[in-house]
């Protein structure tokens, strides 16, 4: 099923008879594996309203990212969270919908400083496993009428309703981008140097460390970067000499953190932790990694694992949650995906999934 | 403005509720005699009083479950309150309920420079999360104008904003995670110190959720680098929309301030009569303040100068030291004390798209001439957040009615240009009555759902967000 309008998509979900696999355009493979008859909201697309002025876009859910963000680029705008694109990691392919990022709360290496899709998210608009329309949020900035039921929709998969639309804040694209590189950091040293860097009041937008070198990002106008990237390389002195890289490539380096390059061709599991930065160290020396990266500080680790392997099991308890990325189906099967969780929210998730969905059949069981 | 009629069975209880709550906390939390719950009649939204059964103070987490498993037990309606300084009357008792306030747990329980975060007791005010992290160059973002008094639980309650919530956003943005208390007593962790949910995104559905969903005691939030500096500009226009399309040039312009304020006449005059800031003599007044270092202010500084001239302004002032920038923001934080100096006021929230700034201030003006009532303007103009003070007379019969009826048709309007009711301060009772003026049937019906979930009973701040006759079936259980 391809629903073209929303109320169609209500008709959709209201008539079903079983299970439904709610998809975008598919990219993001996520998730224990859903059965059921398939709903696309790839025909739901267009941007119904942009405002550069009041930083504001409203578009349909199934609207191909790469047509907002040329929407955007004409205003000299873009989504300050920086939406990882997952085609590369999954092998997967197609356009990737904007209804996608949010249903997968995606974001990138700016999250770190400017918060996640959830944070940039303004409205929604869904139809419940009832078949009902619902709205919640709307098109401003500040918004505290009634419950956030925008922030629950981010991240619930197409779990809890299938979005029709969505509403999101922008920014301003920056005049200049530069990088600096550390080079020979063990683990805890990477991280102390992207603490000591998000502590300065220099404005970092990206802390990354991979492939044995600290990345650190700084954006805004012209002699403001060299004013900062000069400050920074003072800052990162105790642990090494910073390399600056400016422009190109320095946002070519960022789109790799983004779209985690290094493990795109890797044979192994992908998880995703997060995580408090300064536990990462400890976390990642009992992973039994073939490979490491991190991002957000160290809030974010990438880990690839032997295929099969359950890293929760590996590592025991640890503060934070680990999600499975990229794994066989059958192992996405047979260990969750998603974070366990304690049983007191346990019973909150499958509360509120009993009234968002009662008969169950949104993405059943993506999530756990 | 209407609350239920109390609860009769409850109202009975009161002495055995008292003994009971006596045996779980300590005696002077326990607040009973009703010259003492009268301290707990309202909170800053003052026209509305009515003194609670009995008020308790707990010091621990352990204190809040055990009081909510009494009070769940007894069927007792509990209403949360952190500082009490809610414009939406938030915390606002009945007259059956049991008033809980966290104002005692205000220790700070951890803080780590390194992860760039603080854990608080919830009863803690905003501004001394900032003044325990200042010392090592931090401070917590969101700065809502009570922030010396208000409590980062009626923060996350109400997910309040600020000034500068431009650039840094408002609670949900710098919460990481919290110990809560649900109405049966049990306790829950969500989020930590780390970043994101691991399943559904329960931390950003609870904070807003205005004290409904469940008693918040501790809470890990974001701190972030103090600014090298910051300085304003202060911009003057002869015309409001003027001075609106000059906010959305600067926007556009990738200059991203940290605030943009605006003040109209009737609240340039006042305050200036009051606090003698010297403004100059305008229709519209617009204060930008840019942070960085002292080269990277000037420079932005510049650039908003450069586009503000464009739009003929009365005058432009660039603030060059800490004395002319403290004048500069003199009148604005001096607007409301103003305002109230000369009369009795309500201040409303609604936010609108920036776009339709002309056309409300304009419609309100209307308003101005239908109700006999004066308007002040100020408002964070960067987020289209206003807040619309309408002056009335509180001992002139019928005045505070003609005032909420005038509120009532702007917020109206403010959803009819595709913008909210409030935008900062929360539903609490005083929007309540309004909600479906933004909202369908299906709409609060999936919100009332939620609440269905945490607190089946609907005990916890029960005949608040949602209006009366909606929520009727389910509080009447």
């Amino acid at each position: 099923m391809r629903p073209t309008t929303e109320d169609a998509l209500a008709h959709c979900v209201a008539e079903a008879s079983g299970p439904l696999r709610i998809i975008g355009a598919g990219t993001r493979d996520i998730g224990r594996p859903v059965e059921g008859a398939e709903i696309s909201t790839a025909g739901l697309s267009g941007i119904e309203l942009y405002e550069p002025g009041a930083l504001t876009i409203v578009a349909r859910a199934g609207t191909p990212v790469a047509e907002l963000e040329a929407a955007l680029d004409a205003e000299n705008q873009r989504f300050a969270f920086e939406p990882m694109d997952h085609r590369g990691l999954l092998g997967t392919d197609g356009a990737p919908t904007i209804g996608g990022v949010v249903a997968g709360n995606v974001s990138g290496p700016r999250r770190v400083a400017v918060g996640a899709c959830r944070d940039h998210m303004l409205g929604v608009r869904y139809v419940d496993g009832s078949g009902t329309i619902v709205k919640n949020g709307g098109r401003v900035m500040k918004n505290v009428t009634g419950y956030d039921l925008v922030k629950l929709m981010a991240g619930s998969w197409g779990t809890l309703g299938v979005m029709s639309e969505v509403s999101l804040k922008v920014l301003p694209k920056v005049e200049a981008t530069a990088s600096l590189a550390v080079s020979g950091l063990d683990d805890a040293q990477a991280v102390a140097a992207m603490s000591a860097c998000l502590g300065s009041p220099f404005e970092v937008t990206g802390a990354a460390h991979m492939q044995g070198v600290t990345y650190i990002r700084i954006e805004g106008f012209e002699a403001s970067v060299a004013y900062r990237a000069a400050e920074l390389t003072k800052v990162l002195a105790p642990y090494g000499t910073a390399e600056v890289a400016m422009g190109a490539a320095a946002e070519a380096l960022w789109l790799d953190v983004r779209d985690v390059r290094p493990m795109q061709s890797t044979p192994g599991d992908i998880w995703k932790l997060s995580v408090r930065p300064s536990d990462a160290p400890g976390i990642v020396a009992r992973a039994g990694a073939q490979s490491v990266m991190y991002d957000w500080g160290g809030g974010l680790i990438w880990v690839e694992v032997a295929p099969g392997t359950d890293l929760r099991a590996v590592l025991g308890t640890f503060s934070g949650h680990a999600t499975l990325i990229r794994a066989s189906e059958d192992l996405r099967r047979m260990i969750p995906v998603f974070q366990p969780e304690p049983a007191g929210l346990a019973a909150i998730t499958s509360g509120l999934r009993a009234k968002f969905d009662p008969r169950g059949i949104l993405n059943s069981g993506l999530m756990g | 403005m209407q609350m239920p009629a109390p609860d009769a069975r409850v109202m009975a209880l009161k002495a055995r509720l008292v003994e009971r709550l006596q045996e779980v906390l300590p005696k002077a939390a326990v607040i009973h005699d009703p010259a003492q719950t009268r301290a707990y009649e309202c909170d800053a939204l003052t026209a509305y009083r009515c003194p609670p059964l009995c008020a308790v103070l707990p010091s621990t987490t352990e204190e809040v479950a055990a009081v909510l498993k009494i009070c769940h037990a007894e069927g007792v309606p509990v209403v949360p309150r952190g500082s009490g300084t809610s414009l939406a009357g938030g915390a606002l008792p009945t007259a059956d309920c049991v008033i809980l306030g966290v104002a005692k747990m205000n220790a700070v329980l951890e803080t780590d420079y390194a992860d760039r975060v603080i854990r608080v007791q919830t009863g803690r005010t905003n501004l001394s999360v900032t003044g325990a992290v200042e010392e090592h160059g931090f401070f917590y973002a969101p700065d809502p104008s009570s922030q010396l008094a208000c409590a980062i639980a009626g923060n996350i309650a109400m997910n309040s904003g600020g000034a500068h919530c431009l650039k840094y956003g408002v609670t949900t943005n710098n919460l990481l995670g919290v110990t809560m208390v649900m109405m049966d007593g049990s306790v829950v962790e969500v989020g930590g110190a780390h970043m994101d949910a691991g399943g559904l995104d329960l931390l950003g559905l609870i904070c807003g959720s205005e004290g409904q969903l469940g008693v918040v005691t501790e809470a890990t939030l974001r701190i972030l680098p103090k600014p090298e500096g910051a300085r304003p500009i202060l911009i003057a226009f002869d015309d409001n929309a003027v001075a609106g399309a000059c906010v959305a040039d600067i926007i556009k312009a990738g200059v991203l301030p940290v605030a943009i304020e605006c003040m109209d006449r009737l609240c340039i005059e006042t305050t200036e009569s009051f606090a003698q800031a010297g403004y100059p003599d305008c229709n519209a007044l617009l204060i930008v303040e840019v942070e960085g270092s002292d080269a990277e202010i000037d420079h932005q500084l510049d650039l908003i100068s450069r586009i503000a001239e464009k739009h003929d302004p009365v005058e432009l002032r660039q603030s060059k030291s800490a004395e002319e920038s403290a004048r500069i923001w003199l009148g604005r934080k001096s607007a409301f004390g103003a305002i109230g100096q000369i009369s009795d006021y309500m201040c409303l929230d609604g936010t609108i798209p920036v776009s339709a700034l002309p056309l409300v201030l304009s419609r309100i003006g209307e308003l101005t001439e239908k109700y006999g009532l004066r308007v002040g303007n100020v408002f964070h103009a960067g987020d289209g957040n206003m807040h619309p003070l309408i002056l009335y007379d509180a001992n002139k019969p019928g005045d505070l009615e003609l005032c909420e009826a005038m509120g009532a048709e702007i917020l109206t309007l403010c959803v009819e240009v595709g913008g909210c009711l409030t935008g900062e301060h929360g539903v609490g009772i005083e929007k309540r009555d309004l909600m479906h003026a933004q909202f369908a049937p299906a709409d609060m019906e999936a919100q009332m759902a939620v609440k269905d979930v945490f607190d089946p009973k609907w005990l916890l701040n029960p005949a608040k967000v949602f209006p009366l006759d909606t929520s009727e079936s389910r509080r009447a259980k």
